[in-house]
């Protein structure tokens, strides 16, 4: 059945995009404990520096926008973290009223300087159409979405694996007091890691614009998809991110074939709240002997 | 000691000499208070802000001339957010704590729907921009927006006078897509035209790969898209990518005006078609102006959109009718609206004072490479209102 066979590359498309938005917020949560709800601001920050690339530099602008939006939303994660977060560390529930409060500023600051309206960011050339692979549509702009994100995750794992910086991450990650205790100067690691979290949500807003609207409540239509990713996956866990979007993204795909989206939606929830009552600590947890 | 009793009796004071009176509401001083409430924030507010901009200009335009009795008009704009119980509060609140003379507001008919207790119990008056699916007439609503047989059902004869006998429908998850649907399903059972599938989405959804997979697989004549908000960006986007020519599967929308198009991007929903009342293209002296006018206030890059000039005519309408009526109060108002008549930017458009709705012109339009809409088909002269389709056999089981 084509239409069935379709739904595949549809949730793998779902899966990317959710890994993409969710990808970040697996490590600002997870390493930090820190819940951050501005994270779907950040990715419209993203998505908003490449509607201002495409102004400045014309419609090539496109791949050029994809590191620019990592600085963008990344100094602006550090902003963040340097003036408000780093005075609410071990203090989640506080963190989750701030940053909720920091997201509503964004998104007026946006609203402000903006507009209300959505703004128009055009796909590049080659990046629109696709080609039919045995009757299965591929979209280029989904199969880009799908490339960035393993580039994505790819470029984390070596990061952390191979990088002297990253190993330190896993360590404070791992356990902060021992880390301190060893030499690590965690509150240095901690902001880079909310650079790097939220320099991961510009670049999946930079991708969000091809297929979705770029307007000042872009975020709000991700964040809540990003914390069920990372709920489930487990914090800080790369691995754990990478399936649980994957679960979540096939999930969705089919059972919105069989029913219809709200209805959909509804059953990934509930399913995820079954999932979390068996298992609350989400897919991956640390061996470590943190207490988080 | 003296503090403590001045400051009593100044709050006293200040309660009882408020602006206003239940005979003549709004006015109060030299200036008689109007309530503008859109959405300026959530889903809603990429369609909504543009339209209290047409509102705020009509006013400005009224003031220029003279105001209305004799007195300047005074908006008092709040923001309805996107979320229904807010349009309700606050319509509660211009009532009876601004003591407006008339509320222009509301998009979804959602917020409507929130909006029409506050305005019935207060018996003040709500005018109402937007097109919708009509099986309503409340008496402290005038609708300058389409109802459905100015708007759905030429679409429709539209696209069956064009040969299109499968129809596939896409809707956002609330009241006005479910009951256009259900307007459409009962033409088309009558017609002789099938319904291959009808999907809603949640306002707000983004993800439109399964929706579409679903359409591509039914392989409908036309679309019929009721989507509204940010969802219609990424519905057209993913159409697109997904290899759907508006020469092979035309899409039909109700929601998507000027402002849309510019979000979704003239390349993803050119060639498509929309049915309004009113395109920034359409040709009449008063558009002239009326575009001129918007573009001198809110930038040369702005676009005017069916919404936005029904907005725009509700106030000059009401405007008339109080100048007629000779006084705010609300019954008064009423009375003196039925066959008031103006020139408007979409051409003439008189008020029916029975069902408290506006004549319309339909107009099929298609979306050209540059965003602006271009008329294909017209219906000449105004239709005249019908919300709860008696005129239509096919329509008789559908009054609520």
């Amino acid at each position: 059945m084509e239409a069935l066979a379709n739904q595949l590359p549809i949730g793998l498309s779902i899966a990317a995009v959710l890994l993409l938005i969710a990808l970040g917020l697996t490590f600002t949560f997870g390493q930090m404990g820190v819940i951050n709800m501005a994270h779907g601001e950040f990715i419209m920050a993203g998505a908003y520096t490449a509607y201002l690339m495409q102004g400045w530099a014309g419609g090539q602008s496109f791949l050029l926008a994809l590191p620019v939006a990592f600085a963008v939303a990344g100094l602006l994660g550090l902003l963040l973290e340097w003036a408000l977060i780093r005075r609410f560390y071990g203090r989640p529930l506080d963190t989750l009223l701030l940053t909720w409060g920091v997201s509503l500023i964004l998104q007026q600051l946006a609203r402000d300087v903006f507009g209300a309206p959505n703004v128009q960011v055009t796909a590049p050339g080659w990046l629109t159409g696709g080609f039919d692979l045995g009757g299965v549509r591929m979209p280029y702009n989904r199969l880009f979405i799908l490339g960035l994100a393993v580039v994505c995750v790819v470029g984390v794992w070596w990061y952390l694996a191979k990088s002297p910086q990253g190993r330190r991450m896993r360590a404070v990650v791992q356990d902060r007091e021992l880390a301190a205790y060893s030499g690590i100067a965690t509150g240095r690691v901690d902001r880079f890691t909310f650079l790097l979290g939220s320099g991961l949500a510009g670049v999946a807003g930079v991708a969000l614009t091809l297929i979705g609207p770029v307007g000042p409540g872009l975020g709000t239509f991700y964040i809540v998809d990003a914390f069920l990713v990372v709920v489930a996956g487990g914090l800080g866990q790369l691995r754990g991110a990478v399936i649980a979007a994957v679960a979540l993204g096939m999930l969705n795909s089919f059972l919105e074939f069989w029913s219809d989206a709200s209805l959909a939606k509804v059953l990934v929830f509930v399913v995820i709240i079954a999932f979390l009552q068996v298992r609350p600590q989400g897919m991956f947890v640390l061996r470590g002997r943190s207490l988080v | 000691m003296t503090l403590s009793l001045t400051l009593p009796v100044f709050l006293v004071a200040g309660c009882v000499s408020e602006p206003g009176t239940g005979a003549s509401p709004g006015v109060g001083g030299d200036g008689i208070k109007v309530g503008v409430l859109h959405s300026l924030s959530g889903t809603m507010a990429i369609s909504e802000v543009t339209v209290k901009d047409a509102e705020l200009l009509a006013i400005e335009e009224i003031n220029a001339s003279g105001g209305v009795l004799g007195k300047k008009l005074v908006p008092v704009t709040e923001d309805g957010a996107s979320d229904w119980p807010t349009f309700a509060e606050k319509a509660q609140k211009l009532i009876s704590q601004d003591k407006v003379a008339t509320v222009f507001g509301g998009w979804t008919s959602a917020s409507r729907k929130a909006m029409l207790p506050v305005f019935e119990r207060n018996k003040a008056l709500l005018w109402y921009p937007v097109q919708y699916e009509g099986l309503e007439s409340s008496p402290y609503i005038f609708y300058t927006g389409a109802t459905t047989n100015q708007q759905i059902v030429p679409a429709l004869d539209y696209l069956a006078a064009q040969g299109k006998k499968k129809l596939f429908l896409v809707g956002s998850d609330y009241v006005f897509p479910r009951t256009a649907n259900k307007i459409i399903k009962a033409y088309a059972a009558a017609k002789g035209i099938e319904v291959l599938g009808e999907e809603y989405t949640p306002l707000g959804h983004t993800e439109y790969g399964t929706l579409v997979n679903k359409l591509v697989d039914a392989k409908p004549d036309a679309v019929f898209n009721t989507l509204n908000g940010d969802s219609t960006v990424a519905f057209f986007k993913q159409l697109r990518s997904a290899g759907i020519t508006a020469a092979g599967t035309p899409v039909v929308s109700v929601s998507v005006a000027e402002e849309e198009v510019k979000g979704i991007g003239p390349d993803n929903v050119a060639g498509h078609l929309v049915a309004w009342n009113y395109y920034q293209t359409t040709q009449t002296p008063a558009n002239d102006t009326f575009v001129k006018a918007f573009k001198a206030k809110y930038g040369a890059d702005k676009v005017t959109s069916d919404p936005m000039e029904a907005g725009y005519n509700a106030v000059k309408l009401w405007a008339a009718a109080v100048t007629k009526a000779g006084s705010t109060e609300v019954e008064a108002v009423k009375k003196a609206a039925g066959g008031i008549s103006i020139d408007a930017p979409e051409g003439t458009t008189t008020i029916d004072g029975d069902n408290q709705h506006v004549s319309k012109t339909a107009r099929i339009g298609v979306v050209e490479p540059d965003g602006q809409i271009k008329e294909v088909w017209s219906s000449g002269q105004p239709i005249e209102p019908d919300p709860y389709l008696k005129g239509y056999d096919w329509a008789s089981g559908l009054a609520p």
